[in-house]
């Protein structure tokens, strides 16, 4: 305590230190004009008094000075008049300080940027009790095409089967993926919300306490269907209630479903999924339909071991139950199954991830990203430091003499290296500062592009200490990257070398060229990624996708309650027909490449039994024609032609299909499949037999990296919903509201969304289309930079060399040879900079791949494109020092000497 | 006792009670610099002198500390002069310190005084 208080005293003292300093000269001369007087009543004359009571009293000035020590801390004003010193420098020298800053902000902007978001997608904890100790249930699953891939999505009879094997071992949660739906509150007209199913034990479990009114309870949970209450996130209470208590109690509509409003979800929480935030929170056996459904995988499976229990045991006990379900399974499969399925089958294996900072589709797909981009991001920071140093060391050429008459006067080597220090360290601060706003200003920007424009990424973006902590520490890092170098550098001055004429420079070229060099390195590396993804993002733009998704638009409809037969669905298509502006309507059961599929195996009478799966969609007449799918043979389906189905004594009822080429490639060998007739089982219960009657050229179906896959499309059948494809002569979107308003005349009961079928396209490219982008603005910066660092030490070697190259060119030298001894060094350096870099990228490519489409690391394109890049701004770089260098009159340089 | 560096000694010695010293020519009254470095070296019999380099050190760290406070005090025919007075928590260091130095002292005559019985 005593400690504490003699530092606050101190700091005080260091603060006000003009009237202190005043106040205990005063006491000092007291003290001695006393002694004097006493000395003067002892018989001395005053001057005698004087004298003695100076030599009896000791060193008055070495008192101030201790007492000084004592009562201020000396560290911090030693360090105030250092930063009082580095801010004059600064000043000094404002176009370097301005262009030091100006780079550094933008790199440190960029790392910023790059933070934020991976923090708010990948790092921030929830805010939930105990998040360290959270975990999501997953599990491998081989995809059509074999490859093991892992998923999270659960059915309820699975939920209630794993919750008997656990018991009380651990708390098992319900936690629904946040859809987006529309809610009428009390008698408003419909809006978009945020719903997340949870099971009653989520908040209990997640120790969260209720902002207003009460939580969701295991009690609200219990029954199916009998508890219809819901809970809102503060955040949606704010905003849609403006936080009015009288929100509780309230009635809303979630779809066909009243709820009850019984509480609001304390502040900051805003669901499990980085990247969505909830609205209403409603108990998981509310969604009735989908409790006994076997395959419907509708929510994460969250796990919340008890103390004591690990997470390994929960994980062995699940694993157990899952191998048993999948033996199970196994005996059920079609005897002809290759023994090699099986076992890979059998070999599925649950998982339990961490899930303290929450679980997202959106974490999955772009954490690779993200890690990516953020090495790239701090790449381009050390680009930007190197040049600062490069800068800082040139500067401090010229403050030799400056630094030789503090060593002359005292100063220790230390000491000279904390001055400077404290200089880079004021740069830093101040490009942190314009970084940081830039990093404010950009981050929003980079998360729009995280998801389509209609369906925006809302994510917990608030300042917290994690992102003060990380200022602090990028700053402390920065400085000491651009500013150690130059300051140990600029110490060892000694009076002697100065006396020399400064200290040898070819010491200090040595280091600014290891620094071009690493600069060098760092850009190719950057340029290369980006011309990886760049690629990349423009082949998956030109990839063919087999229709038109230009001028139309995707119509999703629901009707509730029972399916509506096909002639109903076809009455709303013929009436949209009419619609003046419209060239085509069709209807399927969903539009290609809206993420949705329906895969299953064929069945061609007189051959063995086909692995390879096919895909399926349900369309009704004019579908090939709205989507501009050319008919290579045979017809497209007519009103009235029958799908394959089953009876009610579960017997087939043959049905007709249309085919795409690879199906016919497939299956039938390139030939002419039309007049085939091949057996696929809807929904995998029975086989039923399909006439081929139409061959079609291939079109992308679920996504648009997959080859093109064999496709049978099946007429309509009744259905509760469907995408309605319209293709307008002008802008779509111009006709949405008219559409919307003649389905609605029409149908008034059905739900609608309309979209246009160019973003199910872009959807698909959000990812690439966000490495494109990003890395080619980070591979711009690196260049921008690398060049500048180039400019200024090519610049920097003709001023040093001004002398030499006078002399040299007063014997006879041309400015041919002039201009190769002025970059003969540079050029060599760059050369094995880029290559070091090329290096780099070549291995780091196998990093990316999974991440490319149709590119190779190794391809001519990638490699040559950003030596090509380099070499344009090395030489525009070196353009100016060049035309320096010959520019030098020989005369002037010689009278000069 | 001849071979001990005496000078050594005294100087820690001096240094360990010269708080002591201090707070206790405070205890009675509020005393200024000149007066306090006076009694000490005409009570000691001018075996303790406090230069001005170490005692007004030795004053503002005990203010410092707040055990003791001072203040400028102006008087009608006299000087201007920074006055220091004991603080409550300086009484309590005070009455401590105290104890600390006659336990000490009594332990020394302890040894010393059995050593030469």
């Amino acid at each position: 305590m005593n400690a504490l208080r003699e530092w606050i005293h101190r700091l005080f003292g260091s603060l006000r230190q003009g009237r202190r300093d005043k106040e205990l000269e005063q006491e000092l001369q007291l003290h001695l004009e006393l002694a004097a007087e006493h000395a003067r009543k002892r018989g001395h004359s005053p001057d005698d008094a004087r004298r003695a009571a100076r030599i009896q009293l000791g060193n008055v000035s070495q008192a101030m000075e201790d007492l000084r020590d004592q009562r201020g801390l000396p560290w911090l004003d030693a360090l105030t008049s250092d930063v009082r010193f580095g801010w004059r420098q600064l000043n000094k020298h404002r176009a370097v300080s301005l262009a030091a800053i100006l780079s550094l902000g933008l790199a440190i902007g960029a790392t910023t940027a790059a933070f934020r978001l991976v923090d708010a997608v990948l790092l921030r904890p929830l805010p939930v009790a105990d998040p360290g100790r959270l975990f999501v249930v997953a599990f491998t699953e081989h995809d059509p095409q074999n490859r093991l891939e892992t998923r999270d999505d659960f059915d309820y009879p699975t939920y209630r089967q794993y919750t008997n094997v656990i018991g009380d071992r651990a708390d098992l949660l319900v936690i629904g993926t946040t859809a987006r739906q529309d809610i009428i509150v009390g008698n408003s007209e419909p809006e978009k919300a945020f719903r997340q199913f949870l099971s009653g034990n989520v908040f209990p479990s997640f120790g969260l306490r209720p902002a207003l009114g009460r939580l969701l309870v295991p009690a609200d949970d219990a029954a199916p269907g009998s508890h219809p209450v819901a809970v809102l996130s503060y955040d949606y209470w704010t905003r849609r209630f403006g936080r009015d208590p009288q929100a509780v109690g309230q009635s809303l509509r979630l779809g066909p479903q009243a709820y009850e409003v019984i509480g609001v979800a304390p502040r900051g929480f805003i669901g499990t999924e980085p990247g969505r935030m909830a609205d209403v929170f409603v108990p998981a056996t509310m969604n009735v339909q989908a409790l006994n459904s076997p395959g419907w995988s509708w929510f994460r499976l969250w796990v919340r071991p008890k103390p004591g229990v690990a997470p390994s045991e929960i994980q062995q006990l699940l694993q157990t139950a899952f191998t048993e379900e999948h033996q199970q399974r196994a005996k059920t499969l079609p005897g002809e199954t290759p023994r090699d399925s099986i076992d890979a089958y059998l070999k599925e294996r649950i998982e339990l991830l961490p899930a303290g900072s929450g679980a997202s589709g959106m974490q999955t797909t772009f954490r690779r990203p993200l890690m990516i981009l953020g090495g790239l991001v701090v790449l381009v920071l050390l680009i930007a430091c190197a040049n600062v140093a490069n800068l800082l060391i040139a500067q401090a050429m010229t403050r030799g003499r400056e630094m030789a008459l503090r060593v002359s006067i005292g100063a220790d080597r230390w000491r000279l290296i904390r001055l400077l220090l404290i200089e880079s360290a004021l740069l830093a601060v101040l490009a942190t500062i314009v970084g940081t706003i830039f990093g404010w200003w950009s981050a929003p920007f980079i998360i729009s592009m995280l998801a389509p424009a209609e369906d925006p990424v809302r994510m917990v973006l608030d300042p917290d200490w994690r992102a003060l902590a990380f200022a602090i520490a990028l700053t402390t890092v920065v400085t000491g990257l651009f500013g150690l170098a130059p300051a140990v550098r600029a110490s060892s001055f000694t009076p002697i070398t100065a006396l020399k004429g400064g200290s040898d420079p070819r010491g200090h070229r040595r280091l600014m060229d290891a620094l071009i060099g690493a600069q060098m390195a760092f850009c190719v590396f950057v340029l290369f990624i980006a011309a990886l993804f760049v690629a990349t993002f423009t082949r998956l733009l030109n990839q063919p996708l087999g229709f038109s998704h230009d001028h139309a638009l995707v119509i999703d409809t629901e009707a509730r309650g029972r399916p509506e037969p096909t002639e109903s669905w076809m009455q709303i298509v013929d009436n949209l027909r009419q619609v003046p502006g419209v060239q085509a309507a069709a209807i399927a059961s969903w539009a290609l490449l809206s993420e949705n599929r329906w895969s299953g195996t064929i069945f061609i009478p007189g051959r063995p039994p086909e692995t390879r799966p096919a895909y399926f969609l349900e369309t009704a007449p004019g579908f090939f024609d709205a989507m501009q799918i050319g008919m290579v043979q045979g017809r497209d389906f007519r009103s009235g032609d029958p799908a394959p189905q089953v009876d009610q004594q579960n017997q087939p009822i043959a049905g007709l299909a249309i085919v795409n080429e690879a199906f016919a490639r497939v299956y039938f060998d390139g030939q002419n499949p039309v007049g085939q007739k091949v057996s696929i089982r809807p929904r995998n219960i029975v086989y039923a037999p399909v006439e081929i009657v139409g061959l079609v050229r291939d079109a992308a179906y679920f996504a648009v990296r997959e080859p093109m896959r064999p496709t049978l499309y099946v007429p309509l059948g009744p259905r509760n919903n469907a995408s309605l494809i319209v293709r307008t002569s002008g802008d779509p979107l111009m006709l949405a509201a008219t559409l919307r308003q003649q389905i609605a005349t029409l149908r008034p009961d059905l739900r609608i969304q309309v979209g246009r079928m160019s973003g199910l396209v872009s959807r698909q490219m959000l990812r690439e289309r966000l490495l494109a982008t990003l890395s080619s603005f980070f591979a711009v910066v690196a260049l921008l930079l690398a060049s500048i660092g180039l400019y200024g030490v090519l610049n920097y070697g003709v001023v040093q060399r001004r002398r030499e190259i006078g002399v040299r060119m007063a014997l006879g030298a041309r400015a041919v040879h002039v201009a190769r001894g002025v970059t003969r060094e540079m050029v060599l350096i760059v050369t094995v900079g880029a290559v070091i870099g090329l290096a780099g990228g070549l291995g780091f490519g196998r990093v990316v791949e999974r991440l490319l489409f149709q590119v190779r690391a190794v391809d001519p394109l990638v490699v040559l494109a950003p030596l090509c890049a380099l070499a344009a701004a090395a030489a525009v770089a070196a353009l100016p020092p060049i035309l320096r260098a010959v520019r030098i009159d020989p005369a002037q340089t010689l009278r000069a000497e | 006792m001849t071979d001990i560096d005496t000078k050594a000694l005294d100087r820690e010695l001096k240094k360990g009670s010269a708080e002591l010293l201090i707070l206790s020519l405070l205890e009675a009254q509020p005393r200024h610099g000149y007066d306090l470095s006076k009694l000490i070296r005409t009570r000691s019999g001018g075996k303790l002198i406090f230069h001005i380099d170490s005692l007004y050190p030795l004053l503002y760290r005990l203010e410092e500390r707040a055990w003791i406070k001072g203040m400028w005090v102006e008087r009608a025919g006299e000087r201007r002069r920074r006055v220091y007075r004991l603080t409550a928590e300086g009484r309590r260091v005070l009455s401590r310190q105290r104890k600390t130095w006659a336990a000490f002292v009594e332990a020394v005559r302890l040894v010393t005084g059995d050593g030469h019985a």
